[in-house]
C-alpha cells in the first residue's frame, strides 16, 4: 500500500509539480501527513530529486538558446566515460549530460543567451578536453513539446454546455 | 391536410436535459457542471488511426454487423475484462453508440403489451426506446438509501407477469452507482425465477474505482439471456465517433441485425478502424483518464461534505448525484436558480427519472480547475439559500 501510495504521488506530481499536500490528499483519498512523510522519505532517498518550473521563455520575454551538442570522447581506462561526463556536468551552464548509445557517445544540452555564449562555451570549454574527440552542436529553433507539456495555445473546449 | 404525424411518437416526451441544454447554451459566461461526456480528447494514436484510414481511402461501407477485425477485438476485450465469451461473427454487432443499441434490442425483443423493468434515476433514453418498441417501461425507484443500487425489494414491488426485460444501467449515469459482485448475486436469482431477459448497459464500465467492474452476463445462466452493450464513447473518450457495440445470444442478435442492416447499415467505417487501434493499444490511456477521474471524485466528494450538502458517495461513471431537499425546492427550480443567479448548468434529476426529485446530476468531467470555479459558485448560491431560509 505504501509503495502504491509512493507511485500514486510520483505520477501525480510528475505533472503537476509541486502542489499542495492537502489537496493531493483528498485528490489520492489519503490523509496529508502520510503524503507528507512520503514525500519528505522520496526527497531523502533521492527518488525525488528536485522540482522544477516548466516555462515558455519566449513568451516570457526572455531570449534564450538552447542547443544540443554531440559529444564524441575516448573512455579512459577504469573510469569508462563517468569522468568525462563530471568533468562536463559540473559545469552550471549544462542543463543535462546523458550517456548515448549510437554514433556519438555524451549528449549534452545547455543554455545560454545567445548563439555565441554557446559557441564559446563549446570551443573554450568542451572541446579542448582532452579525451574530446569532437562535437557537434545544434541550436533548437522551436520547442513543439517539452517535458511532455505542449508548448502554446490550449484549444477551447468545443463541448455543448449540457448533454445526456 | 390530414395530420402528418404518428400519435405513438407525439406522446413521446422530449428528453428532459433538452429543455435546460437550451437555456443553458444561450447565456454567455455561463459555466457547466453538465455534461455527459468526457473532458479529454480521443487519445492521439486512435484519432491519428482514423486520419489514416482516411487516407487510405477505407470510405466505403463495412459489412452490416461491423469489420470483423473489430469484432474480434471487442470479443478479446469482452473476455479479458468481464469474463465472458462471445462468438464474433454470430454474437457481436458494431453500432451506432450504445444508443443504437439499446433501440434495436427492445425492438427485437418486445411485443406489444410487454413489461421492461427500468430502474430509476437512469439515462433517458431506456423509457422512449421501450415505448416506441411497443414495450411498456415499469420504473424501478432506487433510493439514496441503498446508494442507489438496485434491489430484490424493489424490483419485487413492480414485477408482474408481463415483465419480460430488465435494464441493468451500471455504472449508472446519473447516480454514479455500481453494482459488485454481492449487489448482483441476488438480482441474478430474481431474474432466473422470474425468467426475465437483460438488457446490461455497461458504457461506463472502464469508469469503476472500485475494484474491476462486474457485468451480470458473467454469471453462470446469464449469457444466453443477457444482451451486454457498451461501446467507445465514455471509456475512451470517443463520444462523436458514434461508436457502440452488442454482445448477446445468436438468437437475438440476428433480429437486431436485420433492423441495423435496414435503418443504419453500418457504423462509421472510419470510427470502426480507429477503435480497433484503441483496444490493441490504449489500455493505458485509458487507465490515465480513470485515474484523473477518480481524483476529481474524491475532490468532489470532499468539497460537498466541507460545504455540508449530502450526497452518496458514487464508485463509477463520472457523475455525483448530491441530494439537494434540505432547500425545500424541486430539482428544476434549483437548477435554474443556479443557472440564473450564479451562471453554473447542473442537470436536474428529474431529468432521469420521477424518482430523480430533490437531487442534480453533476458531472466531473471538467479538468479540477473548472470544478474548483464551478464549486465556488454553486458555494456562493447554496450560502445564500441557507441564509434566505433562517431569515
Amino acid at each position: 500500500m505504501e509503495s502504491e501510495l509512493r507511485k500514486q504521488i510520483l505520477r501525480h506530481i510528475e505533472n503537476h509539480g509541486r502542489v499542495d499536500l492537502g489537496e493531493l490528499a483528498i485528490l489520492l483519498g489519503t490523509d496529508e501527513v502520510a503524503v507528507a512523510n512520503e514525500m519528505a522519505e522520496m526527497e531523502k532517498e533521492k527518488i525525488i530529486c528536485g522540482y522544477l518550473t516548466l516555462i515558455d521563455w519566449y513568451k516570457a520575454g526572455e531570449e534564450l538558446v538552447t542547443a544540443l551538442i554531440e559529444v564524441r570522447v575516448t573512455p579512459q581506462r577504469n573510469e569508462g566515460f563517468d569522468r568525462i561526463a563530471e568533468r562536463i556536468y559540473k559545469y552550471s551552464e549544462v542543463n543535462s549530460v546523458y550517456l548515448i548509445s549510437g554514433a556519438y557517445d555524451l549528449l549534452v544540452t545547455i543554455e545560454g543567451k545567445s548563439l555565441l555564449e554557446i559557441s564559446q562555451f563549446v570551443s573554450d570549454k568542451l572541446s579542448p578536453i582532452d579525451e574530446v574527440v569532437g562535437t557537434a552542436t545544434h541550436f533548437i529553433l522551436k520547442k513543439y513539446k517539452d517535458h511532455g507539456i505542449t508548448m502554446g495555445e490550449k484549444s477551447k473546449s468545443e463541448r455543448m454546455l449540457v448533454t445526456p | 391536410m390530414r395530420n402528418p404525424l404518428s400519435e405513438k411518437i407525439v406522446q413521446v416526451e422530449p428528453s428532459g436535459i433538452r429543455k435546460f441544454f437550451d437555456v443553458a447554451n444561450e447565456m454567455k459566461d455561463a459555466i457547466s457542471l453538465g455534461v455527459g461526456e468526457p473532458d479529454f480528447d480521443t487519445p492521439w494514436r486512435i484519432r491519428e488511426e482514423g486520419i489514416y484510414s482516411l487516407e487510405r481511402g477505407r470510405t466505403f461501407y463495412t459489412s452490416n454487423a461491423g469489420l470483423q477485425e473489430l469484432k474480434d477485438e471487442i470479443c478479446k476485450y469482452i473476455n479479458r475484462k468481464v469474463h465472458v465469451a462471445y462468438d464474433s461473427k454470430h454474437e457481436t454487432i458494431v453500432t451506432v453508440g450504445g444508443s443504437e443499441a439499446i433501440d434495436i434490442a427492445f425492438r427485437a425483443m418486445l411485443d406489444p403489451g410487454d413489461e421492461v423493468l427500468i430502474p430509476q434515476p437512469s439515462y433517458v433514453s431506456y423509457v422512449p426506446c421501450a415505448f416506441m418498441a411497443d414495450g411498456v417501461p415499469v420504473p424501478v425507484e432506487l433510493k439514496a438509501e441503498n446508494d442507489f443500487k438496485l434491489t430484490v425489494k424493489a424490483l419485487e414491488a413492480v414485477t408482474t407477469p408481463k415483465a419480460k426485460i430488465l435494464v441493468m444501467p451500471f455504472p449508472n449515469n446519473p447516480t454514479g452507482a455500481i453494482m459488485t459482485k454481492e449487489d448482483l448475486e441476488p438480482i441474478v436469482e430474481f431474474v432466473l425465477e422470474h425468467d426475465l431477459f437483460v438488457l446490461s448497459d455497461e458504457i461506463y464500465s472502464e469508469l469503476s474505482y472500485q475494484g474491476e467492474h462486474v457485468s451480470i452476463a458473467s454469471f453462470p445462466g446469464m449469457k444466453e439471456r443477457t444482451l451486454l452493450i457498451n461501446g467507445f464513447s465514455k471509456g475512451f473518450a470517443m463520444t462523436g465517433w458514434r461508436l457502440g457495440y452488442v454482445c448477446g445470444p445468436q438468437i437475438i442478435v440476428e433480429q437486431m441485425l436485420k433492423m441495423h442492416q435496414f435503418a443504419i447499415m453500418c457504423a462509421p467505417t472510419n470510427s470502426q478502424y480507429a477503435a480497433v487501434e484503441g483496444l490493441r493499444h490504449c489500455e493505458d490511456e485509458v487507465v490515465k483518464m480513470r485515474d484523473a477521474y477518480n481524483k476529481r471524485r474524491r475532490f468532489l466528494m470532499h468539497e460537498f461534505q466541507r460545504m455540508g450538502i449530502e450526497c452518496f458517495e458514487p464508485f463509477g461513471a463520472f457523475y455525483v448525484f448530491p441530494s439537494i431537499r434540505e432547500f425545500g425546492m424541486k430539482s428544476e427550480e434549483f437548477a435554474t436558480r443556479l443557472l440564473m443567479e450564479e451562471k453554473v448548468a447542473v442537470v436536474p434529476g428529474t431529468a432521469f427519472g420521477a424518482c430523480g426529485e430533490g437531487f442534480l446530476r453533476i458531472s466531473y468531467a471538467y479538468s479540477l480547475e473548472d470544478l474548483k470555479e464551478a464549486l465556488g459558485r454553486l458555494e456562493t448560491f447554496i450560502n445564500r439559500l441557507r441564509a434566505e431560509k433562517t431569515s
